[in-house]
């Protein structure tokens, strides 16, 4: 398949969790947003790395390998910040008792 | 590599720390021990001596003298933080040494990040400099404002990444042979195709995201506001300037070569930056939110680096990161200790802590760029990088222009402190304190008479 279908997909992906991360007002759901753009760029970098491994294969067999192993990165990375991320969202629901973003504009003047 | 290894270990060490002792002293004094070690270690990996550990890695990392000098400055303004503030960060929760060790991990991104040579250790550098700051600006947990700033910062900063990695794939599917080396980038983009622009804009954006540069600098003033005060500091100096070291860095090793094509990008983002800055901190009345504008404002000059890319400009910018941590530092520790946080509160100031009243003039003095202090230099050389280019000279007087206008909010303290009647305050300044920061101000005014002690540095080769 073209490598061009790989990107309408991913930048597609990428695009509806941007608009969730701006229209939404659940904190969990503009989360899960954040989750779907990570994951877009997972499948590009996947898509990617097997376009230059074809590419590349008859000069350097491990060709392309860099872009797989940076999904590893990604993933691990996305491990940790949903960590740090939902026990912020926990930490808020016990001060207000909702997830709603509209709730914060006390820093607001 | 010492800086990296050691800071990890240390973090780990300081979470031991908290455990094996409830004493909150004995858990500073192991900070700081950490971070005096740390700072020598770095010195040592100058070429002062030879580095502990030296492991191949497979040049993901790039040591230089560059980074090197800036990670000295960043570990000793960590230092003067931690003499500065370290009981003031005992104030903010009962896990005192946990904040101390999620410092300790945010200094190993700034180490990764200052000396990255892979766009893979660029993000891994920013991840770990950020994942620990979503846990210090929430770690006030009662307090509503600080929960608040923690998440607006963890959606923003998070979604910024998700940017970043875009922009890092799009270069990855651009480049031809399939790279993630910086250096290697720019050769292989050929005639720049629109992959490589896209990536490269979306990788702007983002870092102007982690920079605070308008238009993207909303979350800013929240998040400096909410967060506890001390960790404001520590955000709006250390790591700030280190986020301007690895995007000084990925600029000028990846895209130096059609810096033509992305150069108006920047200039509008300088201009908005100044701008919106310098203004919106006019009207503000808690000195603590002006400070954040004012690190807008900053920022904006800091980026007059990024738009030239040459000599002056890379000389400029460790001078200016070590002139205005310093100086934001010193504000903050002061700020920190006092119950108001408004202009009103700075009143009288002069009377009943004279020695805290003329040092924090001298940093203020300093922000606003007034000569024989640092800040003096620090803009003088992103300037002259402009001139010596030739060209967006308009950028330049309108900076001029806007950095006038930042005498007005930085004198408004000054004036508050020596020329307004107030109540006496109870501020806790023991001798110490008031010790470290003349030693503080005097580094302000030793940058602002001799600047070539510490561009010199940068000459020392680098083994």
């Amino acid at each position: 398949m073209p490598i061009n279908y790989y990107i309408f997909l991913a930048v597609t992906l990428f695009c509806i969790g941007v608009t969730g991360v701006l229209t939404r007002r659940n904190a969990i759901i503009i989360f899960m947003c954040i989750e779907l753009m990570l994951n877009a760029v997972n499948l590009l970098l996947v898509a990617f790395s097997k376009m230059h491994y074809q590419e590349m294969v008859k000069l350097n067999p491990t060709a392309g390998i860099d872009g797989q192993l940076f999904v590893f990165f990604i993933m691990v990375v996305a491990a940790a910040e949903v960590s740090v991320g939902l026990a912020i969202i926990v930490m808020m629901y016990r001060n207000t008792h909702s997830v709603d973003v509209n709730f914060l504009n006390r820093l607001k003047h | 590599m010492n800086a990296i290894i050691i800071s990890a270990v240390w973090g780990i060490v300081m979470m031991f720390s908290g455990l094996l002792t409830s004493n909150k002293s004995t858990v500073r004094y192991v900070a700081i021990g950490g971070i005096i070690l740390l700072f020598i270690a770095n010195l040592m990996d100058l070429g002062m001596g030879h580095p502990f550990f030296s492991i191949d890695t497979r040049r993901m990392l790039y040591f230089d003298t560059f980074p090197l000098v800036f990670n000295a400055i960043a570990y000793g303004c960590t230092l003067l933080y931690f003499l500065l503030s370290g009981r003031d960060i005992e104030q903010v929760g009962v896990n005192v040494a946990e904040y101390f060790a999620l410092i300790f991990f945010v200094l190993c991104g700034v180490a990764i990040a200052s000396s990255f040579n892979t766009l893979l250790m660029l993000f891994l550098g920013i991840e770990i400099i950020s994942i620990p700051l979503y846990i210090l600006t929430g770690s006030n947990k009662k307090n509503l404002k600080s929960t608040e700033a923690s998440l607006k910062y963890f959606l923003m900063g998070s979604f910024s990444t998700g940017i970043m990695l875009l922009g890092i794939t799009f270069l990855y599917g651009a480049s031809s042979k399939g790279t993630f080396f910086i250096d290697e980038i720019s050769l292989l983009g050929g005639p720049a195709s629109p992959l490589f622009m896209a990536g490269l804009l979306l990788l702007l954006i983002s870092m102007a995201f982690k920079v605070s540069a308008a238009p993207f600098h909303f979350w800013t003033p929240d998040v400096y506001d909410g967060a506890p005060t001390v960790f404001t500091s520590f955000m709006a100096t250390i790591v700030k300037a280190a986020v301007f070291i690895a995007f000084i860095r990925l600029f000028f090793d990846s895209f130096g070569e059609i810096q033509a094509r992305w150069q108006i990008f920047i200039s509008i983002i300088i201009a908005a930056t100044l701008f919106i800055g310098n203004l919106t901190a006019v009207f503000q009345q808690s000195v603590k939110r002006m400070l954040a504008y004012s690190s807008i404002a900053q920022a904006g000059f800091m980026l007059f680096a990024i738009l030239t890319l040459n000599q002056i400009g890379r000389d400029g910018l460790l001078l200016y990161t070590a002139a205005y941590s310093v100086a934001t530092i010193g504000i903050f520790a002061i700020l920190v200790r006092m119950k108001d946080h408004s202009f009103e509160g700075f009143n009288g100031l002069a009377k009943h802590h004279p020695v805290l009243a003329a040092t924090n003039t001298v940093f203020l003095l300093s922000l606003a760029g007034i000569p024989l202090t640092g800040g003096f230099f620090a803009k003088f050389y992103m300037l002259a990088a402009v001139v010596k280019t030739g060209q967006s000279l308009w950028l330049v007087i309108f900076a001029v222009l806007c950095a006038a206008v930042s005498i007005y909010y930085y004198f408004r303290v000054i004036q508050a402190m020596y020329f307004k009647d107030g109540e006496p305050q109870q501020i806790d300044s023991p001798v110490a304190f008031r010790v470290l920061l003349v030693i503080a101000a005097l580094i302000i005014l030793i940058l602002g008479m001799f600047p070539q002690w510490l561009i010199n540095t940068l000459e020392i080769p680098y083994i």
